[in-house]
């Protein structure tokens, strides 16, 4: 549904985005993960036709972006990154507009209240956009995305901004549109991949340097064997016994907070969960267990991970 | 169509919901009543044995087009400052319109209020003419004159708009090159001889005094009219600048 080859695109010198491929099947949800500017927003203004790559091409539904703009972005809907909206206009106004600049068939008013419908917009109606709270605002860019119900569906940083609770809705949001078309979605957030994504694309410095399924990159981000512990007791004491227990590699204090609670890093043989029998033993001889998690990958450590294993000489952001 | 005319509602609704135009309007119909009833006054003071068509049109429509310049940057200062500036420029470049269709509709916007806010002045003549009936095709060329040079002015406004994110600048560029360009000529002594004939023609005042005369001369609507393609090329490529400024 979206493919794109050798996606470059320079401004001026800088390169913002190099020799981009990828394809998405249709009914996918991809996020495109990487931190700021490593060319998500570039590669999404290109896929809308905001702006034509300066090398490659890319397309929607079949239909060449640079060579039929006006019927691909007839196929596309696009939710910025700084979600702009006329604030002296009101919802229905707004969407009224949309539907009818994007060449909706048939009646207006009626996708105008779907799409109110679907992002929970009806009692808004009549609201004046710059009087909307900035998860309602959030709700309006997404309405007018999809008010044409396109085929494809691309959102840069549709949760940025928002509470946690506007941030549950929105994603809810995102997988029940999931099923009318493809989404993509950017993120700088690693657990917003998981969340949403089926696929990841992970960018840097505007080249893809990893495309995995969520599971892939669960693993590599939950199951590096590191086990993070916070315990009160003696230093010493506490690490010999840590390291008395099966599978423990290396133990290593991160933090030691006034009042005498550690906070340890446990490496453990790849593939071994060593949690419960760290809680037992430390447990048995008579420690306050405070914490003990797997320790999750920062989106930072990925890359270090992922450069480092693609034979990095040029490793980190 | 429908998209084209979606596009000219949103530029209108733009204009006439918000208040500014309308504060526009009220000065520029204030100070143009003030200069109807001065030039009037002075028309029927010292006016005896002069014509009416150099003598009241003549000064008076000079002085509006005073009044137009102060406003016309007022009017087009938002057309494309505001939309970069808000980001909704990217709603528009994503949306199946092309780029003319764009500007089109914010040219044609900014064309609507000056056609009501300066239509309205049609009242002075009005007020003569029930008083006593005169010859009408002075005016008729006054007003063509006038399309003529607000369009060509308006133009250069949006342009400039189109260069910026912030209206102010915009509308102070646009001040300082719609006066220039009617000011261009005003000191003949000024100019080296050899280049009279060129800054004349290039001066608005020089292709305005014709119609203020009831004069239409083909040479004249063409040089409005080149100034309304040249600007709308220039912001067509103002608008293309996205590709390679990688900005709004």
């Amino acid at each position: 549904m979206i493919e794109a080859f050798n996606l470059t695109k320079d401004y001026g010198r800088f390169r913002a985005v190099d020799d981009v491929s990828f394809r998405i099947e249709q009914g996918e949800i991809v996020g495109l993960l990487g931190p700021n500017g490593s060319g998500k927003t570039t590669i999404m203004r290109m896929l809308t036709g905001f702006f034509a790559p300066t090398v490659g091409t890319c397309s929607l539904g079949g239909v060449d972006v640079i060579a039929d703009p006006r019927e691909a972005r007839r196929r596309v809907g696009y939710l910025p990154e700084r979600v702009a909206l006329y604030p002296h206009m009101t919802v229905r106004g707004f969407l009224g507009f949309i539907a009818k600049v994007r060449g909706v068939e048939g009646r207006v008013e009626s996708a105008v209240g779907d799409a109110m419908e679907v992002c929970g917009l009806t009692s808004m109606a009549g609201r004046h956009i710059g009087k909307l709270s900035k998860g309602y605002r959030q709700r309006v860019g997404i309405a007018q995305a999809i008010i044409h119900q396109p085929q494809v569906l691309i959102l840069d940083e549709p949760t940025v901004g928002l509470d946690p609770r506007q941030i549950v809705e929105i994603r809810t949001l995102i997988q029940t549109l999931a099923g009318l078309a493809t989404v993509l979605l950017s993120t700088h957030i690693l657990p917003e991949v998981s969340a949403t994504c089926r696929r990841v694309l992970i960018l840097d410095r505007g080249k893809v340097i990893a495309t995995d399924t969520v599971e892939e990159l669960t693993e590599k981000t939950a199951g590096r064997g590191e086990t993070l512990l916070r315990v009160e007791g003696a230093e010493a004491e506490v690490i010999a016994a840590i390291r008395g227990t099966g599978a423990v590699a290396d133990v290593e204090v991160t933090e030691r907070a006034p009042g005498g609670v550690l906070t340890l890093v446990v490496r453990s043989q790849m593939g071994v969960d060593v949690r419960p029998g760290l809680a037992r033993t430390l447990v048995d001889r008579g420690y306050l267990v405070h914490e003990i998690s797997p320790r999750l990958m920062s989106l930072e450590d990925l890359f270090v991970d992922i450069l480092a294993k693609s034979g990095g000489s040029e490793v980190g952001p | 169509m429908r998209p084209f005319f979606a596009l000219l509602g949103k530029e209108l609704q733009g204009f006439f919901v918000l208040p500014l135009v309308y504060f526009v309007g009220a000065v520029f119909l204030a100070l143009s009543g003030y200069y109807f009833y001065t030039n009037l006054n002075a028309f029927i003071t010292f006016g005896f044995g002069e014509s009416i068509v150099e003598h009241l049109w003549q000064r008076l429509y000079g002085d509006i087009v005073r009044v137009v310049i102060t406003v016309i940057p007022l009017v087009t200062m938002r057309v494309y400052a505001e939309e970069k500036n808000l980001g909704t420029i990217e709603l528009l470049y994503t949306a199946p319109v092309r780029d003319f269709e764009i500007l089109a509709a914010k040219f044609l916007a900014c064309m609507s209020v000056f056609v009501v806010i300066v239509g309205s002045t049609t009242l002075y003549p009005y007020l003569i003419w029930r008083v006593q009936p005169f010859d009408l095709t002075q005016l008729f060329a006054i007003y063509l004159g006038l399309l003529l040079l607000i369009s060509a002015m308006v133009s250069i406004g949006i342009w400039l708009s189109s260069l910026t994110e912030t209206q102010l600048i915009a509308a102070m560029f646009t001040y300082g090159a719609t006066l220039l360009l009617w000011n261009l000529s005003w000191n003949e002594a000024a100019v080296p001889g050899d280049w009279l004939g060129f800054v004349s023609q290039l001066c608005a005042y020089d292709h305005f005094e014709p119609f203020a005369r009831g004069v239409v001369d083909l040479k004249d609507v063409a040089y409005y009219v080149a100034i309304v393609v040249l600007m709308g090329w220039l912001t067509m490529r103002s608008m293309e600048s996205r590709q390679w400024r990688g900005r709004r």
